[in-house]
C-alpha cells in the first residue's frame, strides 16, 4: 500500500473509466480517481470514501465510493451538490514478495506463468479478474511452497486460457525443452483451466520423452478468494513435479470438490468437464494416473498411484522436442442438419485438416459426403471422433460409417475430439505427405488412443448413487 | 446481586446491528427456496479458508487470526436447500430483485436515501460460517432515522447480505456447519452509537424489530432476526456481542459488557501502576512440564497426557494475581485467556487455562506449583499459566496469552463477543474492519431508479409509531397494537375501520386479541384475511352480528374457507330477533327469574338478569341491547 499526494492534473488516471456527466462531476468538484472524499447528496447525505475506477461497461451516470466502512456505492452524479478531496490514496494491489528460500536438499522445480487464474488480481477497469500475479510473489501468497521444492518462475505470458494458440504453444514447449536441459526435476505450469486439457494434448506432442514430470495446473475459484482451490492444486503441483514418479504431461487439480486430494490427469485423455465446479477435470475412457495430497495420507505417503502404465521419471532420458503446428485445421461437431456448406467454405479457404466429433460411433448424414469427399480430394485430412467422448470410433459396424471410410475419412477410435484436433495440427505441422499423416495419427504418442478400455474407463461420478460411491472407493483409494 | 453500574458516569453508549431475514420465495443469489430448514444432510464438503489481500491491498487483523486456527470446515448438505452456488461450485446468479425491493421498502420505513447504484461486496469471514469465505453484502440505504424517546435514533445504513450456515459443533481443529440459512436474504440494520443505557439498547431493538415487520415482508420465528450489540464505556472500546436472540437479553448483556470495561480499564491502570505500560513491557516465556504433571492425579491433563499432548507453562512477568482481577461479574481475567485460547489456539479441554493460584488448589497442587514456578524462573512478581494440549496449539496457548495481556496495558481491546446464557459473553474474534472487504467481481451493480423507490413507497404500509399513536387514541393497549403490527393484522383492522365504519377500539380487539386466542387453541385464523374480516364487521355494523359472536363467525369462517360471514351466521343459527319478540321473555325473567335474596342491590340483580337473558337469547339478541334494556327496566322500576 503506498499513499502518494499528487497534484490533480498530474494524475494519469485521474478518470480511470468516468465518462459523460460522472466525468463531468469528478471535474467540477476538483477530484479524482483514489481521490479520499466527503460528498454530499441532494438529500442532504454523507459519504466519506475512496473513488474507485469505473468499470468501462458501466454506465456514465454514477460515481463509485469505497466508503470507509468498506462498502462499495455508486452515487448519481446528479445528485451530488457538494464535494471536496480530503486526501489522497492509490491503491497497489500487491502481495508481499518474498524472495523464494533455497534449500539445498530440495527439489529443483521451474514454475512456467502463462496467465489464468492460479495468479490473479482484481482489474478495476472492468471490475473483474485478471491474470497478474507475477510468479514470484506466488510465494508470499503460499508460502508452504517452500517447504515441497526449490521453485524458481518464469513469465511467459499473460493471457487468459481461451487466448492460448500455437503463438504460446510453441514457446512453451520450447521453454519446457530449456528447463529440462538446465536440469531441473520438474516443471510446473500455471494454466487458466478453460483450455488448460487442450494445452495438455499439444504438450503430450510437442514434448515427447519428458525425463521429469511437466504439470498443468491451476484453479476454478480464483486466488482472491479465501475458498479459492489454488493454493492447493499449487503445492500439489510443485510436490508432483519435484517428487512424482510420473515422466509425462498432466493437469493436477481437485479431485472431489472438498479440499482432500488433486487427481494427476493425463494431457491426452482429460477434459473440462464442469463450467464451474473445482473438481471439473475427468480422464475420459481411463482412470486418472494418481492422486496427490498436500497433507502425507495414513501411509505416510503423499502419492497414490492408481495405474502402473505411465512413463517413470529418469532424468538420464533425452526428451524430444517437435514443436510444429499447422492453424489451418477446424473441429466440427455434427448434429442433425449439419449444412454442407459449412465443410466446403473450409475447402474453399485451403484448410488441411478436420476432426468430426461424429454421433455415436462416428457417423454423419449423407448429404455431408459430396462435401466431404471433395475436401479430401482437395489434399484435407479428415478424422472421426465420436461426440460421446466415452467409447471408440467404431465405422465398420453400420453402412453409415463403411460409405465415410470409402470417402477415406480416417477414424480415431477413442481419442478425444479437441485431442485430435491438437494431434492433427501437430501433424500436418510436420509432413503433407498422406501415408505419414496418416501413420502419425494413428500411432499414439502417449495413449491418446488406447487399444483397451478398462472396465472402469467410463466412469462419470453421479453424485450419491450407492454403487459409485462403492466402486470409487475400491479403484481410486 | 445485580452489580451496579452508573452509566452515565462511565459514559456507556451502544449501538445496534439488527439483522432481519426476509420473506423472499428463493435465496438471496441463487434459486434455492429460502426458508426450509432441514435437520438431516445427505452430502458432506471438507474446506479450509486462506486469507487474501483487500482491495486496497492490506490484510484483515481477523482473517490472518482466523487463518492461525487452522480449522478443518466441514458442510453438511441437503439436496432439498442447498445448490452449487452455496457450496461454492458455481458463481452467483443475479441478485434477488425480490429482496432488494424489501430491503429498499424497510429502508424507506426508517426515512434513507436509498443508493442510487447498489454494489455488490465480500466481506471476509474465515470462520468458515460461509463457504465462499465472504458475504456478499450490500448497502441499501443511508441516512436514516427512527422516532426513539422523543429523539431521532440515527439510522446510518442498511444492507442486504445473505445470511450464514448455522454451526453445528466446533471441537479442536474441526467445526461443522450446516447450510440450509446459508444465502437466505437478510438485511442488517446498523443504528448510530446514540443508546446510553442497556433498556434503551432493548427498546431500540424492539422498535427496529416492530418497523421490520410493520413492512409485512420479513420472516418470523426463532432465527429470522438476530443483533449485534457494540457497547464502549468511555476511555474503553467498541466491543461486538454477536448474535443476541431476544431484546430483554440484551439488558443484562449490556451491562456486564460495561462492568467488564470498566474493571479493565481499572486493571490497565493497575498494570500501568507496576510499570507494564506498553504491550511491548509484557514479555512471555514458555516451557514443557508435561514431566511435572506426570504423576499428578489431576484428570483432565492425564487425559490430554495419554493423547500424547504436552502440558505446557506460560510465564508472564509482573503480572503476579492479575488473573483473578474481575471482568464481567462473577467471571475474572484468567476468563478472558481461556475464550482467545479456546478459539484461536483450538484448545477447549476445560479449563482450558489455570493460573498459578488456580494450579495451587489442585491434589498436591502446592508442589507442583513450586515446581513449574522454579522450571519458567518465576520471579515474586511474575505469575505462570498452564495449558495443555498438542504441542503447536500450547504455542499458540502461550502466544495468545501475552497478547491478551499486551492489549490489557491499553484497556479494551476490539473483539467480537459471542453472547452466552444468562447475560454473559465470550472471545469469539477481533474485530474485522473495513479491510476485510472487497467488491464481488461476479455480480454486476443495480441501478435503483427513481420509479422503483417510488413504487416500494407506494407499497409502504403506516408506521408502526404512526399507528400507535392512532391506536392508543381509540384506546388499544399498546401489546395489542404491536401485536397487530408483527403479525400483519393492523392493516386488516385499517381497512375494516375504512369500510366498514366499525369502531377501531372493537376491531384492534376482536382481530388482535380475540383471534390470537383462537390462534393459540389451535384455529386457523391466519386463514382469515382483509376480505373476510371486512366481510364479518360488515354484519357487525350492520346489526346483524352481536359483537359476543364475531368470535364465533370468525372461527367457523377458517375453519370452513370461503364461507361468507352470512353464510356462517346462518349454520350457527346467529337470526336477530325484533323487540317485540325479545323483550317480553326479558320482561318476564325481570319479574319472575330472580328468585333468591330479595334484599340484594339492584346491581347484582341486574348483573344476574343479563346473565340469564344473554344466556337464553345467545345468538337472537346482542349482549349490548339486553343489558341496556334491563338497565332501563331497572331504573324505571326504582323511580
Amino acid at each position: 500500500m503506498t499513499t502518494t499526494n499528487i497534484p490533480l492534473n498530474e494524475r494519469t488516471d485521474r478518470f480511470q473509466g468516468y465518462r459523460g456527466s460522472a466525468k463531468q462531476v469528478l471535474e467540477k468538484f476538483a477530484l479524482g480517481v483514489w481521490s479520499e472524499v466527503e460528498i454530499t447528496n441532494d438529500q442532504g447525505s454523507n459519504f466519506r470514501g475512496v473513488i474507485l475506477p469505473r468499470s468501462e461497461t458501466c454506465d456514465d451516470l454514477h460515481i463509485v465510493v469505497k466508503l470507509f466502512n468498506g462498502y462499495n456505492v455508486g452515487l448519481a452524479a446528479d445528485r451530488i451538490t457538494d464535494a471536496r478531496e480530503i486526501g489522497y490514496k492509490r491503491a497497489v494491489y500487491k502481495i508481499p514478495e518474498k524472495e523464494f528460500p533455497f534449500d539445498p536438499k530440495k527439489k529443483k522445480v521451474t514454475l512456467l506463468g502463462t496467465g489464468g487464474t492460479i495468479a490473479s488480481r482484481l482489474d478495476y477497469r472492468t471490475g473483474a479478474v485478471i491474470p497478474a500475479f507475477t510468479p514470484g510473489e506466488l510465494y508470499g501468497a503460499v508460502p508452504e511452497l517452500a517447504d515441497i521444492a526449490n521453485l524458481t518462475t518464469k513469465k511467459l505470458f499473460g493471457v487468459f486460457s481461451e487466448n492460448m494458440g500455437p503463438q504460446q504453444y510453441i514457446p512453451l514447449a520450447k521453454a519446457i525443452g530449456e528447463e529440462i536441459a538446465a536440469g531441473v526435476d520438474g516443471i510446473v505450469i500455471g494454466h487458466g483451466t478453460d483450455t488448460m486439457a487442450h494445452t495438455g494434448a499439444i504438450l503430450s506432442f510437442m514434448v515427447q520423452n519428458s525425463p521429469v514430470p511437466i504439470v498443468l495446473v491451476g484453479s476454478q475459484r480464483s486466488s482472491d478468494r479465501p475458498s479459492s482451490d489454488a493454493a492447493i492444486n499449487l503445492m500439489n503441483a510443485v510436490r508432483t513435479a519435484a517428487e512424482c514418479d510420473i515422466a509425462e504431461v498432466m493437469l493436477c487439480m481437485f479431485g472431489p470438490t472438498s479440499d482432500k486430494y488433486d487427481l494427476l490427469h493425463r494431457g491426452t485423455r482429460c477434459r473440462k468437464m464442469h463450467s464451474s465446479y473445482r473438481s471439473t477435470f475427468r480422464t475420459i475412457g481411463a482412470t486418472p494416473l494418481a492422486m496427490v495430497h498436500h497433507q502425507q495420507n495414513e501411509k505416510g505417503q503423499y502419492f497414490d498411484y492408481l495405474t502402473d502404465d505411465y512413463l517413470k521419471r529418469d532424468k538420464s532420458r533425452v526428451p524430444t522436442i517437435i514443436p510444429t503446428f499447422e492453424e489451418k485445421v477446424t473441429i466440427q461437431y455434427y448434429y442433425p442438419n449439419f449444412n454442407p456448406d459449412i465443410i466446403e467454405a473450409l475447402s474453399d479457404r485451403g484448410y488441411r485438416g478436420m476432426v468430426i466429433a461424429g454421433t455415436g460411433l462416428g457417423h454423419v448424414n449423407k448429404p455431408l459426403y459430396p462435401a466431404i469427399k471433395r475436401a479430401i480430394e482437395n489434399g484435407m485430412t479428415v478424422v472421426m471422433t465420436v461426440q460421446t467422448l466415452w467409447g471408440f470410433a467404431q465405422m465398420y459396424v453400420y453402412d453409415t460409417g463403411r460409405d465415410l471410410l470409402e470417402l477415406g475419412i480416417i477414424p480415431m477410435d477413442n481419442m478425444l475430439p479437441e485431442t485430435a484436433y491438437m494431434k492433427l495440427a501437430w501433424v500436418l505441422g510436420q509432413t503433407d505427405d498422406p501415408k505419414k499423416i496418416r501413420e502419425l495419427m494413428l500411432k499414439p504418442v502417449n495413449h491418446e488412443i488406447t487399444p483397451r478400455e478398462p472396465h472402469n474407463g467410463y466412469l462419470i461420478l453421479q453424485g450419491n448413487l450407492p454403487e459409485v460411491e462403492a466402486f470409487t472407493r475400491k479403484h481410486w483409494k | 446481586m445485580l452489580q451496579t453500574l452508573d452509566y452515565q458516569s462511565v459514559g456507556l453508549i451502544s449501538g445496534l446491528e439488527v439483522h432481519q431475514q426476509l420473506l423472499t420465495r428463493e435465496k438471496l443469489f441463487c434459486r434455492c427456496p429460502a426458508g426450509l430448514f432441514t435437520e438431516t444432510h445427505d452430502g458432506e464438503v471438507l474446506r479450509h479458508m486462506r486469507p487474501t489481500l483487500s482491495e486496497l491491498g492490506e490484510y484483515d487483523g481477523t482473517a490472518l487470526m482466523e487463518f492461525k486456527t487452522k480449522k478443518e470446515i466441514v458442510y453438511l448438505l441437503n439436496q432439498l436447500n442447498v445448490c452449487t452456488y452455496d457450496m461454492d461450485d458455481t458463481p452467483p446468479f443475479l441478485v434477488n430483485q425480490e429482496a432488494i425491493d424489501i430491503a429498499i421498502e424497510l429502508c424507506l420505513a426508517m426515512h434513507m436515501d436509498i443508493i442510487d447504484e447498489v454494489h455488490i461486496a465480500r466481506k471476509q469471514y474465515l470462520d468458515g460460517s460461509i463457504p465462499t469465505g465472504f458475504q456478499r453484502t450490500a448497502i441499501i440505504g443511508v441516512n436514516g432515522w427512527l422516532p426513539f424517546k422523543g429523539r431521532k435514533l440515527t439510522v446510518t445504513h442498511v444492507s442486504l447480505e445473505e445470511d450464514s450456515c448455522r454451526e453445528v459443533i466446533d471441537k479442536g481443529h474441526r467445526i461443522v456447519f450446516r447450510t440450509d440459512r446459508l444465502g437466505t436474504p437478510l438485511t442488517e440494520t446498523v443504528t448510530g452509537a446514540e443508546l446510553r443505557t442497556p433498556e434503551e439498547v432493548r427498546d431500540a431493538i424492539l422498535l427496529c424489530s416492530l418497523t421490520a415487520r410493520s413492512t409485512g415482508r420479513v420472516r418470523t420465528g426463532l432465527g429470522a432476526g438476530r443483533q449485534d450489540i457494540n457497547v464502549s464505556v468511555r476511555g474503553g472500546c467498541r466491543v461486538e456481542i454477536k448474535g443476541v436472540p431476544r431484546a430483554p437479553y440484551a439488558v443484562k448483556l449490556v451491562h456486564n459488557e460495561g462492568i467488564r470495561q470498566s474493571n479493565l480499564l481499572k486493571l490497565r491502570d493497575e498494570l500501568h501502576a507496576r510499570g507494564l505500560r506498553r504491550p511491548t513491557d509484557i514479555q512471555m516465556r514458555i516451557s514443557d512440564v508435561s514431566d511435572i504433571f506426570a504423576d499428578a492425579p489431576v484428570e483432565f491433563v492425564q487425559r490430554a497426557r495419554a493423547n500424547g499432548s504436552r502440558v505446557m507453562a506460560v510465564r508472564i512477568n509482573g503480572v503476579k494475581g492479575l488473573a483473578e482481577f474481575p471482568t464481567q461479574p462473577s467471571t475474572m481475567f484468567t476468563d478472558e485467556l481461556s475464550g482467545r485460547i479456546r478459539v484461536i489456539a483450538c484448545l477447549d479441554e476445560p479449563p482450558i487455562v489455570m493460573a498459578s493460584a488456580q494450579i495451587a488448589t489442585l491434589p498436591a497442587g502446592r508442589r507442583i506449583a513450586e515446581k513449574i514456578s522454579r522450571r519458567v524462573q518465576a520471579g515474586a512478581q511474575d505469575d505462570f499459566f498452564v495449558v495443555w494440549g498438542p504441542e503447536e496449539d500450547c504455542r499458540t496457548a502461550a502466544e495468545e496469552i501475552r497478547i491478551r495481556f499486551a492489549d490489557a496495558t491499553e484497556g479494551v481491546p476490539k473483539e467480537t463477543r459471542q453472547s452466552l446464557p444468562g447475560g454473559f459473553t465470550t472471545f469469539e474474534r477481533i474485530l474485522p474492519g473495513p479491510d476485510r472487504m472487497y467488491p464481488d467481481t461476479d455480480s454486476p451493480p443495480t441501478r435503483i431508479t427513481d420509479d422503483r423507490v417510488e413504487q416500494a413507497r407506494q407499497r409502504l404500509h403506516t408506521a408502526p409509531w404512526e399507528r400507535l399513536e392512532r391506536y392508543s387514541s381509540w384506546r388499544v393497549p399498546v401489546e395489542t397494537t404491536e401485536y397487530l403490527i408483527r403479525r400483519g393484522g393492523a392493516e386488516i383492522v385499517d381497512a375494516a375501520v375504512k369500510e366498514t365504519g366499525v369502531d377501531g377500539l372493537t376491531a384492534a380487539v376482536e382481530i388482535g386479541q380475540v383471534a390470537k386466542s383462537l390462534k393459540r387453541s389451535g384455529v386457523p385464523i391466519e386463514r382469515l384475511g382483509t376480505e373476510q374480516w371486512v366481510d364479518i364487521f360488515d354484519l357487525h355494523t350492520d346489526g346483524r352480528l352481536p359483537r359476543e359472536c364475531i368470535r364465533e363467525v370468525a372461527t367457523f369462517v377458517g375453519l370452513e374457507p370461503g364461507t361468507t360471514a352470512k353464510a356462517a351466521c346462518a349454520s350457527l343459527g346467529i337470526d336477530l330477533q325484533n323487540e317485540s319478540e325479545w323483550k317480553p321473555q326479558v320482561s318476564e325473567l325481570l319479574a319472575h327469574g330472580y328468585t333468591t335474596d330479595t334484599n340484594d342491590s339492584p346491581e347484582k340483580r341486574m348483573r344476574f338478569v343479563v346473565g340469564k337473558a344473554v344466556e337464553q337469547l345467545k345468538r337472537k339478541v346482542p349482549a349490548r341491547e339486553i343489558a341496556a334494556f334491563v338497565k332501563a327496566e331497572l331504573q324505571g322500576a326504582s323511580k
